[in-house]
C-alpha cells in the first residue's frame, strides 16, 4: 500500500475515533432532552438533528463552509480567539462530521432512554438518587445498548462521509485526505488497483462492524 | 375508634387532570398498614404518588412524622429523593443491571446507611439472604418483590409505600410472599401505605382502611369498624363482609377448630391451626342470613344472637344490608347481612329488635 494511502487510513481513524467520542458527549444530552421534554421546540430540535439524513451532504457541507468561513459568524469568533480558520483542516473536518453524523448517535440513545419509561428514574428518586446521580447510575447503564450502537453507527458513518469531508476538508494529503476522498482520486487516476485494495478493505470494514451491530440485537434485553 | 397518637400523617391533596379530580383529606395513623382500597380509576396510586411527590398536587399539605414534606402554601416541596420514604412499584422495579446485593446496596449507600444497620435482620426478615449474589433477570416474581420491598427498608424510611405490590403475581406467588408480608406488619414501626383492589388483601393485612372512589376518599377508618359500615357495602359490591379478630381457642374430638371473640365463639373445619393464636376471620355479608328463633333442626353451626342496628337499602334490587352488633359483650363485634327486602319486611327486622344470625361460612385469612 502506498504512503499517501496509509496515511489516509490513519487520519480516518482519528477523525472517525474523534467524532464519536465527540457525538456521545454532544448527542447524549440532546437525546435525553428530547426523550424527556415536552416542551414545544422538541419537534423543531427533532428535525433539526435529523436534517443530515435527508439533505445532500453538498448543502450541509455548502452552509457550514459559509459559517466557518472568514466572514461567516463561526468564522469570525474562532479567528477572534486565534484559532484561525476552521475549513480545510483537520477541526473543521471533526466539526463537520459531528454534525453530519449526529442522528445517528441520537437516535437510538434516544430511543433507549424512551424505552426504559420513567419508572427505572422514579425508583431511583425513591432510593434518595438525586436525578443528577439517577442519570449516571441508572439512566446510563441501562441505556448502554442503544449507546454502543450509537458509537458503532457514528463510527461507520463517519468512515463512511465524502461529500461534507471534500466541501469542508478539501483533498490536502494528510491533512484532509480521508479514504474515501483517497478512492475517489484514485478511480480518477484509473488506479483501479490501488482503488480496489481500498474499496474492498472498506467493504469488509463496515460488513463486520454492522455484523457486530445486528448480532447484538438478541441480547439487548437486560430483562430476558 | 382508634386515635391516631404522637404523629399522625397529614395529607390534604386537591389533583385537577382532564376527566379525573382528586380531592382528600386525610389523617392517618402513625403506625400500621393503611390500605388504600378502590376501583381502578379510583385514584389511589395517584394519591400514593403524591405522598412519594412523584405527582404534584398544586396547593398541597403533606406531613410525615412530625416533618413537613409539602405545603405549597409555605413554599415547601420535597422532591422524591430528599423524602425519607420507602417505594415498591406494582411489577418488578429492580435495576437490571445490578445484582442483588448492589441494589440493596444502591439505596443504602444513597440513604446514609452504609454500615448496612439491619441488613442481616431485614433479608432474613424476607428470606432473600440465598439470592444476594444473583441477578434480577434470574428471580422469580414474588423473589423480585421480597428484594424490592427489602431494598426499600434498608434506606430506613418513615414511610412505605407500596402500590399493588402483589398484583402482578400469580396466585401461588402471592401465597407465598403474604407471609413475609404479614411478619414485616408486626415488626415495623412506621406507617405503609398499601395500594390495593383485592378485599382478601386488605382484610388480611390493614389495620386502617382509606375506601377510594371517584377520587375521592369516600371512607377513612380503623378496618374492621369501617367494614362493618353498612353504608359502604355498595363499594365493596359482593365482597362486602366483616373481618374479626379471634383466638384460635381449641381443636375439638371431631376436628372442628374453635375460634373465640369477645362475645362468643365460632367454629371452623380448617385444620393446622394452632391454639392459642391470634388470627383474622372474614365473614361475608351474603354468607348471612337471619332468624327470629333459634333452630335446634338446621345443619348451620354457627348462630350468633345480634340485635339489629341498622338496615340500608342496596343497589342490588330487592337486598338490603342489615348491620348486626353481637350480644353478650361490649367489645362483641359487629356483623353485616345481606338479605332481601321481603325477608327484611316478613321478619320485621328493624334497628333493636333481636335475631339469630346464621353464618354459613367462615375464612380464615392467614
Amino acid at each position: 500500500m502506498e504512503a499517501s494511502s496509509l496515511a489516509a487510513v490513519w487520519l480516518t481513524i482519528k477523525l472517525a475515533s474523534l467524532v464519536t467520542a465527540l457525538l456521545l458527549l454532544v448527542g447524549t444530552p440532546i437525546a435525553w432532552w428530547l426523550s424527556r421534554t415536552r416542551s414545544r421546540w422538541k419537534g423543531v430540535i427533532g428535525a433539526i438533528v435529523a436534517l443530515p439524513l435527508v439533505l445532500p451532504p453538498t448543502v450541509l457541507g455548502f452552509y457550514l463552509l459559509l459559517a466557518l468561513g472568514p466572514h461567516g459568524p463561526v468564522g469570525k469568533i474562532t479567528q477572534s480567539l486565534g484559532w484561525g480558520l476552521l475549513p480545510f483542516s483537520f477541526a473543521g473536518l471533526v466539526v463537520a462530521s459531528v454534525f453530519y453524523s449526529l442522528p445517528f448517535v441520537v437516535q437510538p440513545i434516544q430511543n433507549a432512554f424512551e424505552a426504559m419509561g420513567e419508572r427505572p428514574l422514579e425508583v431511583a428518586a425513591s432510593l434518595r438518587a438525586s436525578p443528577w446521580d439517577a442519570f449516571f447510575s441508572v439512566a446510563l447503564p441501562l441505556a448502554r445498548p442503544g449507546l454502543i450502537t450509537a458509537a458503532i453507527l457514528g463510527f461507520a458513518h463517519t468512515v463512511g462521509e465524502f461529500g461534507v469531508v471534500l466541501m469542508i476538508g478539501g483533498n490536502i494529503p494528510g491533512k484532509t485526505q480521508v479514504l474515501s476522498v483517497r478512492i475517489y482520486d484514485y478511480v480518477e487516476m484509473m488506479e483501479y488497483t490501488q482503488a480496489h485494495m481500498l474499496a474492498a478493505g472498506m467493504v469488509l470494514f463496515s460488513f463486520l462492524l454492522l455484523l457486530a451491530l445486528y448480532s447484538r440485537r438478541d441480547r439487548k434485553d437486560w430483562n430476558r | 375508634m382508634i386515635r391516631p397518637q404522637a404523629h399522625p400523617m397529614e395529607a390534604r391533596f386537591h389533583l385537577v387532570y382532564p376527566g379525573f379530580t382528586l380531592k382528600v383529606d386525610l389523617c392517618l395513623p402513625e403506625k400500621g398498614i393503611t390500605a388504600l382500597f378502590g376501583h381502578s380509576g379510583s385514584g389511589k396510586t395517584t394519591l400514593l404518588r403524591c405522598f412519594a411527590g412523584l405527582n404534584r398536587a398544586p396547593g398541597g399539605y403533606l406531613v410525615v412524622d412530625g416533618t413537613c414534606w409539602q405545603d405549597d402554601a409555605a413554599g415547601i416541596f420535597l422532591p422524591t429523593h430528599r423524602r425519607p420514604l420507602g417505594l415498591v412499584f406494582q411489577e418488578a422495579s429492580l435495576f437490571p443491571h445490578l445484582t442483588v446485593r448492589k441494589n440493596l446496596e444502591y439505596g443504602m449507600k444513597r440513604a446514609d446507611n452504609r454500615a448496612g444497620e439491619g441488613f442481616d435482620a431485614c433479608i432474613d426478615l424476607l428470606g432473600i439472604r440465598p439470592l444476594l449474589d444473583r441477578n434480577p433477570a434470574s428471580l422469580s416474581g414474588g423473589e423480585r418483590q421480597r428484594v424490592a420491598v427489602a431494598r426499600a427498608l434498608l434506606t430506613r424510611p418513615r414511610l412505605l409505600l407500596m402500590d399493588e405490590p402483589l398484583a402482578a403475581l400469580d396466585l401461588k406467588r402471592k401465597q407465598e410472599i403474604l407471609p413475609y408480608l404479614e411478619k414485616l406488619h408486626d415488626e415495623l414501626d412506621i406507617p405503609v401505605l398499601y395500594v390495593s383492589h383485592a378485599p382478601d388483601e386488605v382484610a388480611r393485612l390493614a389495620d386502617h382502611l382509606v375506601l377510594m372512589e371517584g377520587g375521592r376518599a369516600l371512607a377513612s377508618g380503623p378496618l374492621m369498624e369501617t367494614l362493618a359500615r353498612a353504608d359502604l357495602p355498595p363499594a365493596f359490591a359482593d365482597d362486602a363482609g366483616v373481618v374479626w379478630e379471634a383466638n384460635v381457642a381449641a381443636i375439638e374430638d371431631d376436628g372442628l377448630t374453635r375460634l373465640e371473640f369477645p362475645g362468643g365463639k365460632l367454629y371452623v373445619s380448617q385444620q393446622g391451626k394452632t391454639p392459642g393464636k391470634r388470627l383474622r376471620c372474614r365473614i361475608h355479608a351474603k354468607d348471612v342470613s337471619l332468624a327470629l328463633a333459634t333452630h335446634n333442626d338446621i345443619s348451620i353451626l354457627n348462630i350468633l344472637e345480634a340485635s339489629v342496628r341498622s338496615v340500608v337499602p342496596l343497589e342490588t334490587p330487592g337486598h338490603v344490608m342489615v348491620q348486626l352488633k353481637l350480644r353478650g359483650d361490649e367489645q362483641a363485634p359487629l356483623l353485616l347481612a345481606r338479605i332481601t327486602q321481603r325477608s327484611c319486611a316478613a321478619l320485621d327486622i328493624v334497628p333493636g329488635r333481636v335475631v339469630m344470625a346464621q353464618i354459613k361460612a367462615v375464612a380464615l385469612l392467614g
